[in-house]
């Protein structure tokens, strides 16, 4: 396929367009509140009505606000219906053509939709998950088309890098710098990796990102194989995805099929395959030297870095592994420009950052903001703060993160911010807490999660998980004394600092965070020490 | 090949490039505890007693797979390093059984050995004590999961020299434990040529030679450096 047939083949696809198109949300979100019987129900009431040539309804991608599905939009620019039911399917059918519907309809002008910026959700809600056709609709594979035409592969380092792009699974290390580093590495076979594990407990951006816009993550891993020199990719999603592994294996299909995949893509001499590869649902497979590991058929445990990956990755060749959501943003940047992309955000962190906003919040769903919007605005104002409460704290970065109080919502959301409170921007989980939290519940809540999900490989964090566990739980069943909280305090640091992988290196981040600002949680719940219920506190060194 | 500089606790010293930390410090006497390092067998670096400060860096390095470096300032015995062995040690031995009077390897192990030089004179944490089977199917060798540090010594000794791959790990956190096979029982499983060199790579009292009772448990660690140097060197007398 070349530019005209891609342009004509676009064209072709808009002016199939019926002029009224019903956007039923068919992620996993709205599907677990019943949207495949809406979906179905919206088709038949087509048929019934007669109005197959000017109304059709579309299976499409995250609208965003999953906590109120199934959601179904009237686009363009119609209503936006919440908890809709099967039952209601004519009638919103009905509201196409100018009637007027018998459903609720969610406001979008609520800063919770007005407040977005939709990058890596560009096209998520707009499209059919399913078809191609409909992301060429909407300029899909452009980008890729452009590269390959119109741009060495160090151009287009060159632009991710001005950009300023970082890796949204977690650390943040600048994606141009990577891309260049595997870019450098003499040739030979490379690989190009996307970490779509996404173990974080309360996360689902990735998931969602990958359910409704499949293709989108595909593009930005063929960019990126023709940046760094790679012909195979590999995009790893867990088992307990299905539906992500399902609408993948059909996008990579229909790309092969078009050219836009597979050997000469676009008619050039750029060869880039990708195979989706299924983990089994262990976080640690979410670290990039286990997820090589697992790939490869063995035992998903990390191993030391350095090596890098980028220098010695997937059988031992130099791989460029990112997260989803950093390959998602990737074909606009190229679009749209490296200036266009860093004029947008802070400083030191550009772009925008979806998040999973849940816990204790009026709106939970997903969102995508530019960084440096407040924690307070993403929390109290799009998320609608605590029904009758207040928040009390805010969880950030999962496993790895940690609890940013109240005081504090006004911190920007971007890289340092967060870390100088002690937190991480993570890969966008967010949990809101309310004054009925229980911080040393949730400090245990997370280290067991840890302790379930440690690889066992290096000793501090297959057995330092379970003290500081069982410490945990001693304090927060009030059984504990001082010393029981000193020992705690002792562990975290060695911990943290001893582990081999970054799992064990921050499992002790919520304990540490909760302690820093809700040490009076802890204390009052310790006994007192008598001679019979602590142990004496002996001296660590030897005099 | 060319060689750097470097300096470890004060002390200047060379070394090859590519030479890991704690071959030359111990090139250098100087002593580094290790327990999942073997010579011989390639690097786990799951132990992290071998944990050294090196200037100019905040995290702590493990001296078995960190290179030298030109210029390197390296330390391995600070207070820091002194106090996180202790509870590495402490963590070791609250998660099995170590009751060393009782143990086939005592005063032959190297867990026993490392608690009295790096000082580990107590233990604070709970003791986890889980119950554990003791597989003693085949014909000469026995192991006792209750004495296991889960270093994997015998893993890679078993698969790299060996070549047999017996060994593996199965399960995960706290409930790990080296299989044989595909967890059956050691007797039954027949990629094993019983070859012993597993039980010599073992740091404790865990695989062990049947028969053998309290401290008669004496291991032959240097065997397996030996034969792996015979091989690449076609060198057999050391
Ligand atoms: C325990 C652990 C779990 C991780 N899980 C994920 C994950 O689910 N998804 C992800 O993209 N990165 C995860 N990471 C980070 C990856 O190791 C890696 O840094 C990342 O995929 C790099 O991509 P980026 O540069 O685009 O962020 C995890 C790291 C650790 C230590
Ligand atoms: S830190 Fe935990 S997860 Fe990482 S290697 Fe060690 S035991 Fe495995
Ligand atoms: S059986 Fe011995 S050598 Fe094998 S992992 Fe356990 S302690 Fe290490
Ligand atoms: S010897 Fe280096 S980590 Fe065990």
């Amino acid at each position: 396929m070349d530019r005209s047939e891609l342009n004509d083949l676009a064209q072709r696809e808009r002016a199939s367009w019926k002029p009224a198109r019903l956007h039923c949300c068919t992620a996993s979100g709205c599907l677990a509140t019943g949207a495949e019987g809406v979906f179905k129900a919206m088709k038949q009431a087509i048929t019934d009505k007669g109005l197959t040539d000017r109304v059709q309804a579309v299976g499409v991608g995250c609208l965003g606000l999953c906590g109120r599905g199934p959601l179904v939009q009237l686009a363009p620019q119609g209503p936006l219906f919440e908890q809709v039911s099967a039952e209601q399917a004519p009638s919103m059918v009905g509201a196409a053509v100018g009637e007027s519907p018998h459903a609720a309809i969610l406001d979008t002008a609520h800063p919770f939709f007005s407040s977005q910026l939709k990058i890596v959700c560009e096209t998520s809600g707009e499209i059919d998950s399913e078809r191609i056709e409909e992301y060429l609709a909407l300029g899909g594979y452009r980008a890729l088309h452009m590269a390959l035409t119109e741009m060495t592969p160090a151009e287009v380092v060159q632009t991710i890098s001005q950009s300023g792009l970082r890796g949204r699974g977690g650390a943040g290390y600048p994606t141009g710098l990577k891309w260049a580093t595997v870019a450098k590495m003499p040739p030979g076979p490379k690989y190009v990796v996307c970490n779509g594990d996404e173990g974080d407990p309360g996360a689902f951006m990735d998931r969602s990102v990958m359910e409704s816009d499949p293709h989108r993550v595909l593009e930005g891993m063929a960019i990126a194989g023709y940046a760094v020199g790679a012909t195979q990719g590999f995009i790893y999603v867990r088992a307990e995805y299905p539906l992500a592994v399902e609408r993948l294996r059909k996008a990579i299909n229909q790309a092969k099929k078009l050219g836009v995949l597979g050997s000469g893509v676009f008619e050039t001499p750029f060869d880039f395959r990708v195979d989706v590869r299924i983990g089994a649902g262990a976080f640690v497979c979410g670290e990039e030297t286990a997820l090589m590991a697992s790939i490869e058929g063995r035992r998903g445990s990390p191993r030391p870095r350095p090596p890098y990956p980028a220098e010695m990755g997937l059988w031992d060749r130099p791989t460029l592994i990112n997260n989803v959501e950093t390959f998602a943003n990737v074909p606009t940047i190229l679009r749209k420009g490296a200036d266009w992309f860093a004029s947008i955000g802070t400083e030191k962190s550009k772009g925008t950052k979806v998040f999973s906003l849940t816990g204790k919040v009026r709106n939970t769903g997903l969102v995508e903001v530019p960084m440096g919007t407040s924690l307070r605005h993403i929390v109290e104002v799009m998320g609608g703060g605590v029904e009758g409460g207040s928040v009390k704290a805010v969880q950030t970065g999962g496993p790895s993160g940690g609890c940013i109080p109240a005081e504090f919502l006004d911190t920007s959301v971007d890289y340092e911010s967060l870390a100088q409170l002690g937190s991480i921007m993570g890969s966008g989980g967010m949990i809101v807490m309310d004054q009925t939290t229980n911080m040393v519940e949730v400090a245990r809540f997370f280290m067991e999660f840890c302790m379930d999900e440690s690889c066992g490989k290096c000793i501090p964090c297959r057995v330092g998980t379970v003290q500081m566990h069982r410490l945990l739980s001693k304090i927060a069943e009030g059984k504990a004394t001082s010393t029981d909280l000193a020992l705690l305090e002792q562990l975290v640091p060695m911990v943290s600092e001893t582990s081999l992988c970054g799992l064990g290196q921050t499992a002790p981040n919520p304990v540490k965070s909760t302690l820093r600002y809700f040490r009076h949680e802890y204390e009052e719940r310790l006994r007192p020490m008598t001679s019979t219920n602590g142990r004496v506190p002996l001296p660590l060194r030897l005099a | 090949m060319s060689v750097v500089t470097l300096t470890i606790d004060e002390k200047i010293v060379s070394a090859q490039e590519g030479q890991t930390l704690l071959d030359v410090a111990r090139e250098n006497a100087i002593d580094i505890p290790t327990l999942c390092h073997l010579d011989g067998v390639s690097e786990a670096a799951a132990c992290r007693l071998c944990l050294v400060e090196v200037v100019g860096t905040s995290r702590l390095l493990p001296a078995c797979v960190t290179r030298a470096a030109e210029g390197m300032v390296v330390h391995t015995t600070t207070p820091k390093l002194v106090e996180y062995r202790r509870m590495i040690l402490e963590l070791f031995f609250t998660e099995r059984n170590h009751v060393c009077s009782v143990c086939v390897a005592n005063s032959a192990c190297e867990l026993q050995a490392l608690a009295a030089s790096q000082g580990m004179i107590h233990v604070r944490l709970d003791y986890l004590h889980p119950h554990l089977p003791v597989d003693t199917s085949h014909q000469q060798f026995g192991i006792d999961h209750n004495r296991c540090i889960l270093c994997t010594r015998c893993v890679r000794a078993c698969d790299e020299i060996e070549g047999a791959h017996t060994w593996d790990v199965a399960g995960r956190g706290i409930h790990s434990r080296v299989i044989t096979d595909l967890a059956q029982p050691w007797g039954e499983a027949t990629s094993c040529t019983s070859c012993g060199k597993c039980v010599q790579a073992c740091p404790t009292g865990a695989l062990f030679r049947q028969g053998s009772t309290v401290a008669e448990m004496q291991k032959d660690r240097e065997q397996l450096a030996f034969l792996v140097r015979a091989r690449k060197e076609k060198q057999w007398i050391s």
